[in-house]
């Protein structure tokens, strides 16, 4: 039998740091993407909540926490990032499982918003994306899924195929603030 | 330029895809003749002022728009979830 070994989107590239940011891999686990079936809406909520003990998340919106997430994941679409999905949710939704499919990172430290200010058009000042906001936009023309999960922390998801895309647009962003912020020449391409 | 989708709220521009006027709501019967045939897939108006038209947010939430913008000031002057138009409809 072939011994298969499962390899990282980011094939050792993460973690990176630069000035007072840090991008680093995010393991997530299962991810299961959820679509109601037509008119169960409601039903599939209620019983996404009794299966995994987490609301479901309306539009813009996450629920749940590290390990165990939900996030909203556009129209009619919810990601479950984390645990196998319950299998009787099957009766209400459309279930694919995604996990080989992203390349998903977090990016925090002082000054995030303007690294991601650089590559997104999304409205990122505070009073529009707090804590447990999410959307689906661009990062650096590329489709993304951004999450805020804490007050200098954000998750940032791209397809698996624009991973090593998505550190170089990030790293290059991170360098940009970096430069702003006082400079920091010697820190170009740390990786540490 | 900014579009306002009925889900994700006002988003940039590049964000959507712009597929055409908003005629593809209005299929005709299969039997309707080749007049409304042709019209449905090959004659558009061309107005000065308020168009119906279809965009996709390509980028954002997936959804596809009906948005009514003025073609003479760019003014978006409303967007709805073309699913709804049509579920509305049927």
């Amino acid at each position: 039998m072939i011994e298969l070994t499962a390899r990282s989107p980011f094939n050792g590239t993460l973690p990176l740091s630069v000035g007072a940011l840090n991008l680093s891999q995010v393991d997530a686990g299962q991810m299961t993407a959820l679509s109601p079936r037509k008119g169960q809406g409601k039903a599939l909520a209620s019983a996404f909540k009794q299966a995994h003990g987490i609301a479901w998340p309306g539009p813009g919106r996450i629920s749940g926490r590290e390990g165990c997430r939900a996030l909203w994941f556009g129209h009619s679409h919810v990601l479950l990032m984390g645990p196998v999905p319950d299998a009787t949710l099957c009766q209400h939704a459309a279930m694919v499982d995604q996990s080989d499919a992203w390349g998903v990172v977090r990016i925090e430290g002082a000054g995030v918003r303007d690294a991601l200010a650089r590559l997104t058009p999304l409205d990122l000042r505070e009073t529009q994306f707090k804590r447990g906001h999410t959307a689906r936009s661009e990062i650096a023309d590329m489709p993304a899924s951004v999450t805020r999960i804490g007050a200098q922390s954000y998750q940032v998801m791209v397809f698996r195929a624009m991973a090593g895309t998505l550190v170089e647009e990030i790293e290059v962003a991170m360098r940009g603030v970096a430069a702003r912020a006082g400079g920091c020449d010697h820190a170009i391409g740390n990786h540490d | 330029m900014r579009i306002t989708c009925p889900i994700c709220g006002e988003r940039d521009r590049r964000e959507f895809h712009y597929q055409g006027a908003a005629v593809a709501l209005d299929r005709p019967a299969p039997d309707a003749g080749a007049e409304s045939w042709d019209d449905y897939l090959h004659n558009r108006e061309n107005p000065a002022g308020p168009t119906r038209e279809l965009w996709h947010h390509e980028a954002g939430c997936g959804a596809w728009l009906v948005v009514t913008r003025d073609t003479v000031t760019h003014e978006m002057q409303g967007s709805e979830l073309a699913s709804a138009l049509q579920e509305a409809d049927s």
